[in-house]
Order: structure tokens, then sequence, then C-alpha cells
């Protein structure tokens, strides 16, 4: 229903100005009569609550990528929660725009010479949305919710010896071996994210959702105004002290020139388009691609692209039942795929929204590197892939591609894959069907005939895919690994080389290691390097490009 | 009367447990896991069975069927998996957005339905009648989003005379909220328009033939009287059994339109419990959307005594 977003098409009569004007003017007329009818025929005369228009200047009306049904970060895992998280909750350290982290509710920190023992200091004057003052032990409590559930979390709970509150401000860990990336582990934006919560909230089950939503975060939940699954209001925290430095993605003074956000869930895109068009809401987080044309001829509506870190698209392989338990046959798939096909296929005809990948890792990032990636470069060869193909044992059986259809992106890479699987002679067992059961169909270990899988399509944000940290489906270790359980001993040191490098060669030599073996093991097919637009309307000012959007420095005029 | 009121009353109970077990089982073998969900797309798969083993998603069949039937016998719909929140207080929150709709979509039919199904009946055979009904078989041919998202295009793109979105409760003032209703009741009622105009006309048609149509215009009663006083209320069961069946397309509908124009109502509380795989949203809504069809199809049967003195129970 693109039509939805047309602008508004008046053939000649555009030419006369003066009739333009007019016929706007009786429009705008028209709908003043009709409200003004409508509101004197209200029983009583109820009356229109009028916004002042500095109120209508402090409240911004978001439309965020996806259904904000729950706010704990650390149960539910979902983006679109984090995003909402960081407006209530603070964190130890925060991300800046180059993914360093920096000090956010911490003032101070000190490591022992041996690195085992890391002594946090925290900022004064730090309060809970309730008025009860950030305690360390709240910090403790927090800490110890968010390592039961995060990979990096997991790894440093492997290894702690103590956590503890020395005082009200200060709290100490000792480890039983250095942790070299415990900073990146307590700002990464990679979730679950190490949000602090008080104690009592803390407490909860990692495992079980947290009912209560008090942070000390530069915005609070309007506990009365939420409506799961379609609307959430936030207001200033009067008491939240920013930091001095300037703001840097979740990094330095989180500035609210805002008095309230209103997240409005707008299902569909063709009437998100229409309401940001109309002015109905002012910022539409996730714009879809064929309906950016249509939202540039609007003069009143900006179009950019949302994350320069954008996306990285997986195509997964289970690589516990034939055909995929096959090296031979993962890499025939490699050989044969065209990154092309599939960048085209969800983004359109806009070159300057995607690029070929030979990589597993972010491009434009400090570590990005494409070694071993060659079997993805160039003319695609479908011999070669079948020649691997018939090595692998192959021998007609159909393979089962779970395609999740609501979801436009991984719809596309999924017609793709339909076309190639065909070309290389490959018989397609092809299960169209909606998100949530492809979430639960791809957690089935049993083989494809039996209510498994062969393949699925899914992406990972750009930020995520910069290092190891929070780059889950990269992991190869087996039943641990991430749907698909790939196992490959090389992928593994390279990750752990990965985690106990002390400068940025070593990463970068830990890095080029794990791009090789993961190409070579297929770990999942890489299927290109994507960008999504967002967009907004002229008067909001202040949006920056990043992984989520950050509210603080954002203004708009009425 | 009050006797058949009672026991139309008490047979519900049957019904509505019959509904509950036919949802329950069908939730229970339909693929898709909340758990999976909710861990989203960087968690571990040991991480998603930690959570369905929180949720009690790994029980029995009949210990999960049980557990809720007892919460539902007590009055209690239970909590939603994602939210944390009990599921009659979402239910509740969402309520008003749809009551309002359905209410205002059933105005707007019935105030344009009827008159244009007697209409069509008086010019029967004639280009005013040939065109009511091409616009009924039209309303009804037409998806309802496919109404919804020309009406927005056109209201509220092009004469930005309307918001295209969004809700206002009542209490914020009858004009803001008949403003975000307006066109969402038009996409809704076209359907409803329709049934309800062809059924007025047939039984406008039956009724028209009978012998105290003729007595009456002999008598020299007006076209407009005879009409609506002395043909329309005879032909007035079938229509309001067509108003009744019809709820059920409107509750259909509601679904679609509140999606299309993003209206926080149960329509989109089912879709989005749906697509979660929130089950005890979707059993709780399925069985107020049960109830509700019930009493509907009570309240239209007592009505057959209003209009028709012939009819006892």
């Amino acid at each position: 229903m693109a039509e939805l977003g047309v602008a508004p098409i008046r053939g000649s009569l555009a030419l006369n100005p003066s009739y333009e004007q007019q016929t706007w003017e009786g429009i705008m007329h028209r709908r003043a009569f009709l409200k003004t009818v409508a509101t004197i025929a209200a029983a009583g005369g109820l009356a229109t609550p009028a916004i002042s228009q500095r109120a209508a200047a402090r409240t911004l009306r978001f439309v965020p990528q996806a259904d904000l049904a729950n706010f704990d970060p650390i149960w539910n895992t979902q983006y679109v929660v984090r995003n909402g998280a960081v407006l209530i909750w603070d964190m130890l350290y925060g991300a800046d725009d180059r993914l360093q982290p920096r000090r956010q509710m911490v003032e101070a920190e000190e490591t022992s010479a041996d690195g085992l023992v890391w002594t946090f200091r925290l900022r004064s004057g730090l309060k809970f949305h309730d008025g009860e003052p950030v305690l360390a032990r709240d910090v403790v409590a927090s800490i110890a919710r968010w390592e039961a559930r995060d990979n990096m979390g997991l790894m440093l709970k492997a290894i702690e010896q103590e956590l503890t509150a020395i005082d009200d401000s200060t709290f100490r860990w000792t480890l039983k071996k250095p942790f070299p990336k415990l900073l990146i582990a307590l700002g990464k934006i990679g979730t679950p994210s190490c949000f602090i919560m008080p104690a009592r909230i803390a407490a909860t089950d990692p495992f079980k959702p947290i009912n209560e939503y008090v942070g000390s975060g530069p915005m609070k939940l309007v506990r009365d105004e939420w409506v799961p699954g379609a609307r959430a209001v936030f207001e200033k925290f009067a008491d939240y002290v920013p930091r001095q430095e300037p703001e840097s993605w979740v990094a330095g003074g989180k500035r609210m020139l805002l008095d309230r956000i209103e997240w409005i869930t707008i299902p569909d895109p063709a009437t998100a388009s229409a309401a940001l068009q109309s002015g109905e809401v002012d910022w539409w987080e996730t714009p879809l691609a064929d309906l950016v044309p249509l939202l540039r001829k609007n003069r009143n509506v900006a179009v950019d692209i949302k994350d320069p870190l954008g996306n990285i698209g997986d195509f997964r392989m289970n690589h516990l039942h034939p055909l995929f338990n096959d090296v031979r046959a993962r890499r025939a798939i490699l050989t044969a795929m065209s990154q092309e096909d599939y960048m085209r296929a969800i983004v359109g005809d806009d070159d300057t929204l995607w690029k070929p990948l030979p990589s597993f890792l972010t491009p434009g990032t400090l570590l990005y590197t494409e070694d071993g990636g060659d079997i993805v470069k160039g003319p695609r060869n479908l011999d070669v892939a079948k020649r691997l193909l018939g090595e692998s044992g192959y021998a007609g059986q159909p393979v089962t591609c779970v395609v999740a259809q609501d979801i436009a992106i991984t719809k596309a890479m999924g017609d793709v894959t339909a076309d190639l699987l065909s070309r290389l002679g490959i018989k397609v067992d092809f299960v169209a069907t909606d998100w949530g059961t492809n979430a639960a169909r791809r957690a089935q270990k049993s083989p494809p005939g039996q209510g498994g899988w062969h393949m699925f399509h899914s992406w990972h944000a750009g930020a995520v895919c910069v290092d190891p940290s929070s780059y889950t489906p990269i992991r190869a270790n087996g039943d641990k690994a991430w749907f698909g359980w790939p196992t490959s001993a090389k992928v593994e040191a390279a990750i752990e080389s990965w985690y106990d490098a002390t400068s940025l060669d070593e990463e970068k030599a830990a890095m080029r290691r794990l791009n090789r073996a993961a190409f070579e093991d297929v770990v999942y097919a890489p299927t290109g390097f994507f960008l999504e637009y967002q967009a907004w309307r002229k008067n909001v000012n202040g949006i920056v490009k990043g992984p989520l959007p950050f509210f603080w420095g954002v203004s708009k005029t009425v | 009367m009050m006797n058949y009121v009672i026991r139309r009353i008490l047979a519900t109970i049957p019904v509505m447990a019959v509904v509950a077990l036919f949802v329950f089982s069908l939730l229970y073998i339909a693929p898709g896991d909340p758990a999976a969900v909710i861990a989203g797309d960087q968690a571990t798969p040991a991480d998603v069975e930690r959570i369905r083993a929180s949720l009690g998603l790994d029980r029995p069949f009949l210990i999960r069927f049980g557990e809720w039937s007892w919460q539902v016998l007590h009055g209690d719909l239970g909590t939603s998996i994602f939210t944390n929140l009990p599921v009659a207080a979402m239910i509740a929150q969402r309520i008003e957005p749809t009551l309002s709709l359905m209410a205002v979509t059933l105005a707007f039919a019935v105030t344009v339905a009827v008159p244009i199904g007697v209409v069509a009946a008086w010019r029967a055979d004639t280009l005013i009648d040939r065109a009511i009904m091409a616009f009924a078989v039209l309303g009804f041919s037409v998806p309802v989003f496919v109404i919804g998202y020309v009406l927005a295009y056109v209201f509220g793109l092009q004469f930005d005379w309307l918001p295209v979105q969004g809700y206002t409760p009542f209490a914020e003032g009858f004009g803001p909220w008949i403003e975000n209703l307006i066109l969402p009741a038009l996409a809704l009622g076209c359907v409803y328009i329709a049934l309800i105009a062809r059924t007025t006309r047939a039984a406008m048609l039956e009724v028209m033939q009978q012998d105290y149509i003729r007595t009456a215009r002999a008598k020299g009663i007006g076209q407009a009287g005879l009409l609506f006083v002395h043909a329309l209320k005879n032909a007035a069961v079938p229509i309001v059994t067509v108003i009744g069946i019809g709820m059920a397309l409107l509750i259909g509908g509601a679904v679609v339109t509140e999606t299309v124009f993003a209206i926080p109502g149960i329509g989109r509380l089912t879709v989005d419990a749906i697509l979660r795989r929130d089950y005890p949203v979707i059993q709780g809504v399925v069985l107020l959307f049960s109830f509700v069809y019930v009493v509907v199809n009570l309240v239209v049967d007592l009505t057959y005594t209003v209009l028709d003195p012939r009819i006892r129970y």
C-alpha cells in the first residue's frame, strides 16, 4: 500500500500558487470548521484540551522499530527494549560513537597491578526515580543479575572471586584471572546491557521479568499512561545530573531538552509514513526503504541513514544434520551466493544502502578485516558449487528453509535463497511462516523432517558485529553456540585470543584469524552489509546516527 | 420469558467451557514459542530453555489447562507472559477504543444502511436500486484495510481533515474522540452497510407484497409512512438478525481496522498477542469475544419479542 505515502499530486493546479494557497487555506478552514462543529456538538460543550505551543515543543512523538511490550532489559533482550531502557536506567559506563566505554555513573576506577582487583567509585548525587540515592549495593545487585544473562557477564562470573560494596559509593570486583575487556562488558550496548537498578528490583530472578521500572536515567516512565504494545510515555527526571562531557551515543552528558517523549507503536508502515507526513508523529525510527522516496517528497520530512554501523545479513545453516553438517555443502552455498542479490532484495535499487561483505565484521570499524573472505568475492560459480554439493553426498533430499514472511528483511532473503537453491539443483521445502514460529523452530535441534530445520535467515546489528563481546552468532562452540550450533576450534581459539589481547594489534590479529576461520568452517553465510533509514519532521533537531535512538540533545520547535 | 433468559445465560457456561478448551488446545499445538521471542536474537538456546521453564511452558498440557481453568473460574484470566501485567487489566485498558469503534461503526452503518435498503426496495429494479446494490457488492467485496488506506490517504493526507492514526479517550472531549474514529468507522462500516442494506432490501421487498401493505396504500397512507412505519417494522426481524450476526464481522474487522489506524484496542492486542504467542492474553481475548457474541445473540433473540409480539419464549 505504498500509495498511502504519496505526496500530494495536484497536477497543473500546482503551477498556480495562488490557487493552491487558496485551496489549502480553504481546506484548513474546513478542518477548523469541522473541529468547531464537533466541539459544539459535544454534550455540555466539552472542550478540546489545548496543548500549549511550548508544551508541544517539549513533547516528542516517536515511532519505535517494534512494539514495546516490556521494559526489563535483562529478561527481554530485544533491541527495542534496550532502546527504551536507556532512557530509564543508567549504566556504569557508556559506549561512545567509537564504541569505546566511557565513565557514566562511575566517577573513577582503579585496577591493581596484576589486573585482578577493580575498585569503582560512583559519582555523587546519583538518584533513582523514587528519590532514593544510588548506592554501591544497588550496583552489585544489578551486576549480579546482568551477569547471569550476558555472555561476557557469564565469563566474568566464572572468574569472579568477589563482588562487594565497600561503602555507599564504592564497590570492588576481585577476579581470579585478569579480564582486560571488563569496561567494554560494562559499557557495551549489545543486549543485555548492564543497567543499574535498585537492589530490591535487581534481586529478581534474571529469567523472570521485573515489575517495577525504577531507574536513575534521564527520563522516567509514566506508568499510568503506559499501554503495553501501543504507547509508552517518558517524562524528564528532574533530579538527573548529566555528566559535563558532551554527549556521544550512550556516553557523556545526557542533557534532555524535551520534557516528554511519547513512544507510539504503529504496526503498519504505510500508516506510520502517513502519520509522519501529516505531522502526527515527529520521528520514525525505521521507515521501509520502499517508502523513503515518498517521504523525501514531503518538504517537512527529513530522511537520513539511521545507523552508520548498519546490519549484517545472516543465512544460517544447521550444522547438526545432513546436508549442512558437511562443510563442503556450506562452502557450496558461499561459492554460489550473490550478496548483491540479497542486498537488492532487502534495500531495493538504492546502491548507497548496501555493500558486499567478505567479512563477518562491521565494515569501517577498527577491527574490520577481509582475511579469508575471497570465497564470496567475484563472479559466482554455480558449477563449482554443484561439484561441492555432489562431494558432500547430496542426493536430492528436500532442504527445509524456514522463512519468516512477516518481516520484510527475512522474507526478502528467503526468496533469494529459494531461487539460489533451485539453481543449485537443491529440492527446497520452503516453510513460509511468521517470526514467532521461526523463532521457536530455529531452537529445535531435531532433524529437519521431525520439526527441525536446515536453514533460516536473520540479521545482526553492525554495532554488535564489531568484536566478539556481544556477537553471539559468531560463536562456534557447538551445543552452546547460536542456532545452527556450529563447531570450530579455530573460531573459538581466535575469540579467546581477542579476549586475552592487551593491545589493538593483538586484537586485530585475533580478528583476522577469526574471519578466516569463520569462512573456512562457514559459521554462517553473510549475505551482505546494509543500512537503514530513519525519518523525522524538520522541526526536530539534534537527531544523530547510531545503533539506537538517542534522545538527549534532541529538541523540537513548533 | 425470564426463565428463557436464565436458561440462555446458563447455556453460555458450557459454550464458554468448550471455547476455552478449544482455544487452549489450539494454542498448545500451534507452532511458536514465547520464550524464543522474549529471549531475543542474541540469546543462546540454553537461555530460551531457561525462560521457557521459568514461564512453566515445559509442563504437561493437562496441568497447564487445569491451572488456567481454575484461575478463570476464580475470575482471573492470568498474567501476560510479556508485560507481566494481569490480562484482565490489559483488556480493561484496551476495551474503550474497541467499544467506541464498534459503537460508532454500528450507529453509522445502521443509520446509512437501513434507509438505503428501504429506498432500494421502494425503487426496486430502477437505476437507484442498482446503484445501491452495486455499492453494497463493492462494500462487501473490498477488504477493510484497502478502504482504510484509501480513506486515510484522501482525508488524512490529501485534505488533512482527519488524523490517520491513534485514539483519543472520550474523557478528553467528544471532538478529539470522534475525530479519531470517523475514518476507522467508515472503513469498518462499509462491509456492514452492505450486509444490512441487502438484507433490508430483501426483507422489504417481501413485506411490500403483503396484503396489509396494499390495504394501507388503499387507505391513502403516504409513502414515507408506508415504508418506514408499516413495512419496515414488519421487515425488522431479519434485519435485526443480520445486525446481530454482523457483530462477528465487526469484531473480526476491528482487528484489521485497529492495526491499520493504530488504535490501541482489543483487536490490536489480539494481533500482537498472537504474533508473540502471549498465550494468556490470546485465551483471555478469545473468551471475551466469545462471551460478547453469545450475549449479542441473546439480545437479538430478545429483541424479536419486541418487534414481533407473536414471538414468545
